[in-house]
């Protein structure tokens, strides 16, 4: 199979049939619409089950559900969406379940707008639901990168048993680009006969599985999130993922961006080098964990003298670069949040105001 | 070197679907190629733009102010970007509904009444094909065959369609060389 041209929303879908997951519950919502409209054809054809909830709060327990009864299964939504499923969230990361959740964010807060946004950064990495849990999130730039981290994210969530989220913006949703998917058509889902409620006569075992959350002896509950902190740690060692873009010549300022605005900066990058002025850029691919270290190692650049977060929020992942940074430079910010995606010129202007004076 | 084509019309003028062929044409080429639609709360006869970049590197900003080339499907479209249009590019201008030019003297107006064009190879709702075709002929940002070959996979499902579109490619390409 070569390259077609495709929505990034609809490479999400057929990237999730490609890793085998065959449960999709799902509730409409802009900008993500068309998955649900793509799978509602294609599940049925791999004899799969597309099922639209009657609200994103019940889509979020049937994913708990079929979770739990060791199904790989997925949804996506929207930010109000995903605010809807975060109690089912926390639930799902309590039960240690693995589950994959795709964000295609737009405005907030609130009702907010349809445009692209990068506004739940905090919801995706911090929490969204309560308690002391994490998901492994992931945010592609591209289509094809959209896909590859849906294909990616099955296996993931397994590995730690733990939902894992795509964080992507409207525009990697509307927009069409080539994708080109594996040949293999399944990854082999893991064995979860130690765990999920899947029958004892099905699994030929004596043995009973529970899956909840509920903990009443203090204890219990202290070890209970000392297990779920040591996958947290685990992910923080072995999954941290990041791209560099001219980080090794003398670049005088680090940008770090994600996603959509990541594209919009590696353009500014590429003009300013035309210009003569050598400017860094490290796109995190994960959030969390988040690329602590390789963001201080290239904040120490000899000729750094300047970090700047840009993202499309009003200076979300600018608290994590400079917990990265540690001080040992100054960190700035820049976004915007209404739906109108900065241009290349707005970064490039950014760029230049902080050296200004300095040149 | 990177092309950025904004097509701009009227909703339900085809102007997603025109984009989307020549994006596919592109990919075809082997070009890097991203097609951006602008999404939001547009209506039915509402204006509804979109743009598609080309180029031999992957491609960076999907956000573009400035295009290389305009494909204007409606008066409204050629007043609001006629101006953003990069010097030295092409500007579609649909003579059937825009009586006016871009009023610059650093592009060149490829002026063709698509509706005309498309009511004579049979179907007016082809006047996307037309301008499509015009503006590749013209502008030769992908080869025309590879262009028609395109055109007929995108209908593959509608082969009763084919002879119409296949004329109102012809006319668009007539009308760019002429």
């Amino acid at each position: 199979m070569g390259k077609i041209l495709m929505k990034g929303n609809e490479a999400i879908g057929e990237a999730a049939i490609r890793a085998g997951c065959l449960n999709y519950f799902a509730y409409p919502i802009t900008p993500q619409s068309e998955v649900a409209e793509y799978l509602a054809k294609r599940m049925p054809e791999v004899g799969g089950v597309f099922l639209q909830g009657e609200s994103e709060v019940a889509v979020g327990y049937m994913l708990f559900g079929a979770a739990g009864a060791g199904e790989r299964v997925f949804t996506t939504s929207s930010s109000p969406g995903i605010s809807l499923m975060s109690e089912a969230i926390s639930y799902i990361a309590a039960a240690q379940l693995p589950v994959v959740f795709v964000n295609i964010i737009r405005g907030g807060p609130g009702l907010g707008g349809i445009l692209p946004s990068q506004g739940d950064y905090f919801q995706a990495t911090k929490g969204g639901g309560h308690g002391d849990y994490h998901l492994l999130v992931l945010a592609p730039a591209s289509v094809q990168e959209t896909a590859e981290m849906v294909m990616m994210a099955f296996p993931l969530a397994e590995k730690y048993r733990n939902p894992v989220m795509i964080l992507g913006d409207g525009l990697i949703g509307q927009m069409m680009e080539p994708v080109e998917f594996p040949e293999q058509l399944r990854t082999a889902p893991s064995d979860k006969s130690g765990w999920a409620t899947s029958g004892m006569a099905t699994r030929g075992s004596r043995q009973r599985n529970l899956v909840k959350s509920l903990f009443l002896d203090p204890e219990a509950l202290n070890n209970q999130n000392l297990l779920l902190k040591s996958k947290y740690d685990q992910m923080r060692r072995e999954e941290v993922r990041y791209e560099a873009y001219n980080l090794d010549g003398d670049y005088r300022v680090l940008i770090v961006s994600y996603g959509t605005m990541s594209r919009v900066c590696r353009t500014a990058v590429d003009n300013l080098k035309a210009e003569g002025l050598e400017v860094g850029l490290l796109r995190p691919q994960t959030l969390f964990p988040f690329p602590l270290e390789a963001i201080r190692a290239a904040a120490g650049g000899p000729a750094c003298q300047a970090v700047i977060s840009i993202e499309m929020s009003m200076g979300q992942m600018v608290e994590d670069v400079e917990r990265a940074v540690c001080g040992i430079r100054p960190v700035h910010w820049y976004g915007k949040c209404g739906g109108d995606v900065p241009t290349p010129e707005e970064v490039m202007d950014v760029v230049r105001g902080l050296l200004d004076g300095d040149r | 070197m990177q092309s950025e084509v904004k097509f701009a019309g009227f909703g339900g003028q085809g102007i997603l679907l025109s984009a989307k062929i020549l994006a596919h044409a592109a990919l075809e080429e082997g070009h890097e190629v991203v097609w951006i639609p602008s999404y939001g709360p547009e209506m039915r006869g509402g204006t509804a733009y979109c743009t598609v970049v080309i180029g031999d590197r992957p491609i960076g900003s999907p956000i573009i102010k400035n295009p290389r080339h305009l494909i204007a499907m409606n008066r409204p479209s050629l007043e609001k970007f006629a101006a953003t249009v990069k010097p030295g590019g092409i500007i579609l201008i649909n003579a059937n509904l825009i009586p006016i030019g871009s009023g610059r003297d650093d592009v060149t107006d490829l002026v063709v009444p698509v509706n005309d064009l498309a009511a004579e190879a049979g179907n007016l709702r082809a006047a996307n094909l037309v301008a499509l075709a015009a503006f590749v002929a013209r502008s030769g940002i992908v080869g025309f065959d590879i262009l028609r070959r395109c055109v007929e996979e995108e209908f593959a499902a509608k082969p009763r369609t084919l002879p119409v579109n296949m004329a109102a490619l012809e006319k668009g390409r007539q009308a760019a060389a002429g």
